[in-house]
């Protein structure tokens, strides 16, 4: 996910449809965002309770404390693993001086710009390009020390006695030389009629006691071990229905007509109706809506289909990155004379295939629809556009949509997409069904594997040169397709004809390099395509750091020396690799056992740095990963073991894919339907020894979900030549 | 028809197809929702349940292969190595997103049952059933021999 290039996110809250937010809605909307005056309101239901006593919550935009003393923050990002129910509390909980046992989290509802993501200027929700956390800092610093100094306000006036002379600590608020003492939730309906400050001191974070702290544990790892965490496929709501979707077999098919009489004589099957996406059959539960789609016939309009195989595809992307037909990414110095005059050159052509994200949770959503209201279920991570396009297919205005954030089943960008696809296929739903019932849609394995909405496929080819001087030389031609082309998001995004999502981080951003050219060659193809974890992160890394690998083996240079040489800009770069080079034992001689190799890779991706180290045993065909050794610099690490979490997490989505994903076509099918075929990694190939170092940090938290991925293929790739002399490319 | 299934100790009368998954009974019919869908393919294991106290992908699973069976959920699971293997989860910080994690604990559960001292290799032989997107499985080995070793020193309290 990836989104830090919308600098004019505004618009994206009208969406692309009529039905939306008013001009004059909007007008106030963007007058309000980013003001902060929202930040300290006290919401309307807080305050005194019965009898005027201090009884009563604090409510406030970000964390509410309740009579019993528990604090819950208002998480404005959806949870997907990477842990923001524990990171944003932790940032509430250490402003406030609060006792972790008593953090509680929910969902905020879709909401701006009360809860945009000030990453992209505030004026939409959504949890994407590992920003959660990131735009949260200084908010939720402000929210937890906003609410302190009510509690404190409020216990003064109670014990008569100087602001400056309360101590809080643990969830306690005390006055030693009053002798008093009072928690929060003693205090909270009192602090609430306090005035909201307008300035509040923030901790200095050499005092921080939650935030870096490496045993805090996750709010959510008990109702996950025990089933009881609600996911939106768990949501039951009286005479609720099921429905599949039956979508067309190629990209860009079209209903062309439908018989439903056999769908409809499965018993029950309650409605079959046809929706902008397909074919929709409504059943009693899962099992009889999905045999009513088995006994679904339809007919389909193939004119405007997507057909090429991937195959065909990749033959085409190789004619065109010899084609002159392309945008420059990058420009440094004169590539074509550094190249000319080069006394080592290598050479390297990289394929990389369509990925689907393949979360746990396959796509589901719930949807009840009223009158003049629709109410949405779902891990839903694109919150303001989902509401706009869920409003647009039921004929509703935005707010009168209204969300139920819940925890998702995984999602490493495929729930944040510009049409929504599943959420407006039960809007569809619920509205071609005359809202009779909530309806509940599942999209099963095979639906979401065929379904699209893929990493790119890409072919990149690049000569890379050492000069006479030593300094290297680079010249890059990628092929692959924009995620951004033909959505609401290309006019604020596409910069130059340049989809930032699309090719970004290459060698010249990442290492000083003189001369160097990135061009890219967009084709046009009827493929879906998505971010997926940390977007053109993946295959750009990739070819920079085995490019990068090539050079110091034609200079016959230690691959980390060779790096460090180039990285002189780049401080961070060298503190990460340094870091992971010293766990690992770099300098120490390694296993000459045959088929035995180490690997380095290193690269910047949202804001934070990744060195990693891998060691592989190669024996046949068979890769085994034994160790992987991992520093990253993500500025301050607010929970520690989510971040080694996140680090863990992302080398296994990366080797998943290094080792086994592959979404290829033929004649516009889609070959792949289920993890039979779509294999993804399992326990038994995950390294055996992981170990995660952190790179201490004064600097503000940047994003920890994604940066883990992008490294360990190219370290795993770089590896394998060690181990055995050939070279994989992707 | 009438099919009649003990989950979790209770024996529920349901009126449902006989070809249906274990696992649609479970989660539409009983509303016990612990138990996932991954694949309905036994590919994945999100939907393990315990029958038998045999570790079970109730997606495949016909219900009328479960009559008169004792049938387990994550909700009911309340074995020594179970509670062991929940309180390690727990502990270790495991889940991530969670969604795999029910499955994962069944079949954790059923393996030290069988098995209570298990090395890297048989956690990995027993376990390779399960996917984790979210790839906990470092997390989860150490997890099994944290419950292992809780089970070996006396009995583990409820998560």
């Amino acid at each position: 996910m990836y989104f830090r290039h919308i600098e004019n996110a505004a618009a994206l809250a009208v969406g692309r449809s009529p039905a939306e937010l008013s001009r004059r809605q909007f007008l106030k909307l963007t007058t309000l965002a980013g003001s902060g005056l929202t930040l300290g309101m006290v919401l309307p239901g807080c305050g005194t309770g019965p009898g005027g006593a201090a009884a009563g919550p604090l409510v406030m935009p970000f964390v509410r404390i309740a009579p019993d003393n528990t604090v819950t923050v208002i998480c404005k990002h959806l949870e997907a693993g990477q842990g923001v129910w524990t990171g944003l509390p932790a940032i509430v909980a250490e402003e406030l001086d609060a006792s972790w046992d008593q953090m509680r989290v929910e969902s905020a509802p879709a909401q701006v710009p009360m809860y945009g993501n000030l990453a992209m200027g505030g004026k939409i929700q959504l949890t994407g390009g590992s920003t959660a956390v990131a735009n949260s800092w200084q908010q939720l610093r402000q929210a937890g020390a906003t609410a302190r100094a009510m509690l404190v306000a409020a216990a003064a006036k109670a014990w008569a006695v100087p602001v400056s002379e309360i101590k809080v600590s643990q969830g306690v608020v005390s006055h030693t030389g009053a002798g008093r003492k009072a928690t929060f939730g003693e205090l909270a309906g009192s602090a609430a009629k306090e005035p909201v400050p307008t300035q509040v001191s923030l901790k200095d974070p050499a005092a921080f006691s939650i935030v870096g702290n490496e045993k805090l544990p996750r709010l959510d790892a008990r109702a996950k071990s025990t089933g009881k965490q609600q996911f939106a496929i768990d949501v039951m709501l009286p005479g609720m229905m099921t429905a599949l979707v039956m979508r067309p077999p190629r990209f860009g098919g079209k209903v062309s007509s439908f018989d439903a009489s056999k769908a409809k004589a499965v018993p029950g099957v309650i409605d079959v109706v046809q929706i902008p996406r397909g074919v929709a059959v409504v059943g009693r539960d899962m099992w009889s809506a999905k045999k009513g789609r088995e006994a679904l016939s339809v007919t389909w309009d193939e004119s405007g289909a997507e057909k090429r195989g991937t195959t065909q595809l990749m033959k085409e992307y190789h004619a065109l990155s010899r084609s002159k037909e392309s945008v420059t990414v990058t420009q440094r110095g004169d590539v074509e004379a550094a190249l000319a005059h080069a006394v080592k050159r290598v050479e390297g052509e990289f394929e990389f295939p369509y990925l689907a994200h393949a979360p746990m949770e396959p796509l589901t959503a719930v949807c009840q629809l009223g009158a003049d209201k629709c109410e949405i279920w779902a891990g839903c991570q694109f919150q303001t556009v989902d509401q706009a396009n869920a409003a647009a297919a039921v004929g509703l205005k935005p707010e009168q949509v209204s969300i139920n954030t819940l925890a998702a089943g995984g999602t490493f960008g495929r729930r944040a997409n510009p049409e929504s696809d599943y959420i407006s296929e039960v809007a569809s739903i619920a509205k071609a069904t005359g809202g009779k019932y909530p309806v509940r849609l599942i999209w099963t394995r095979e639906d979401d594997i065929t379904g699209g909405r893929y990493r790119p496929l890409n072919y990149h080819r690049i000569t890379a040169a050492i000069g006479k001087d030593g300094k290297v030389a680079y010249r890059q031609r990628v092929v692959g397709q924009s995620i951004v082309a033909g959505t609401p998001f290309a006019s604020m995004m596409i910069k130059n004809g340049v989809d930032p999502t699309a090719v970004g981080g290459s060698a010249p951003e990442q290492y000083d390099l003189a001369d160097a050219h990135v061009s890219w060659s967009p084709p046009t193809v009827g493929v879906p395509v998505l971010w997926w974890r940390s977007v053109e992160n993946t295959h750009m890394a990739f070819s920079k750091e085995v490019m990068i690998d090539e050079l110091a083996h034609a200079a016959r240079q230690d691959p980390i020396a060779f790096r460090l040489a180039l990285l002189g800009e780049h401080p961070r770069h060298v503190g990460a690799l340094k870091l992971a080079a010293e766990k690992a034992g770099w300098d120490s001689p390694f296993s000459k056992e045959k088929g035995r190799g180490r690997g380095v890779a290193v690269h910047e991706s949202f804001g934070s740095v990744v060195a990693q180290v891998a060691e592989v045993t190669v024996s046949g065909d068979k890769i085994t990963v034994d160790r992987v050794v991992c520093a990253v610099d993500c500025g301050i690490a607010v929970t520690p073991d989510v971040v080694k979490a996140q680090m863990q997490s992302g080398i296994g989505y990366g080797l998943s894919a290094a080792l086994y994903g592959k979404i290829t076509l033929t004649d516009g099918h889609v070959d792949q339907t289920n993890f039979h075929q779509y294999q993804v990694l399992r326990i038994n190939d995950m390294p055996r020894a992981i170990e995660v170092y952190i790179v201490p940090s004064t600097n503000p938290p940047s994003g920890v979900g994604e940066p883990g991925t992008p490294p360990i293929a190219p370290a795993v790739a770089n590896a394998v030549r060690a181990a055995t002399g050939i070279r994989a490319r992707a | 028809m009438s099919i009649k299934l003990t989950v979790n100790g209770d024996t529920r009368e349901l009126d449902i197809d006989a070809d249906m998954p274990l696992l649609w009974a479970i989660r539409d019919h009983l509303q016990l929702t612990g138990t996932k869908f991954g694949c309905g393919m036994a590919l994945c294991g999100a939907c393990t349940v315990h029958i038998d106290g045999q570790a079970t992908r109730s997606c495949v699973t016909p219900v009328t292969a479960a009559q008169g069976k004792q049938i387990t959920t994550i909700e009911g699971l309340s074995t020594a190595a179970g509670r062991a293997v929940q309180a390690a989860w727990i502990g270790l910080d495991v889940p991530q997103c969670g969604y795999c994690q029910s499955g994962q604990v069944m079949s954790a559960a059923a393996l030290l049952a069988g098995n209570p001292k298990p090395s890297d290799a048989d956690i990995d032989a027993a376990m390779a059933g399960n996917i984790c997107r979210c790839a906990t499985y470092v997390r989860i080995r150490g997890a099994i021999h944290q419950a292992a070793e809780t089970l070996a020193t006396g009995a583990p309290a409820a998560p």
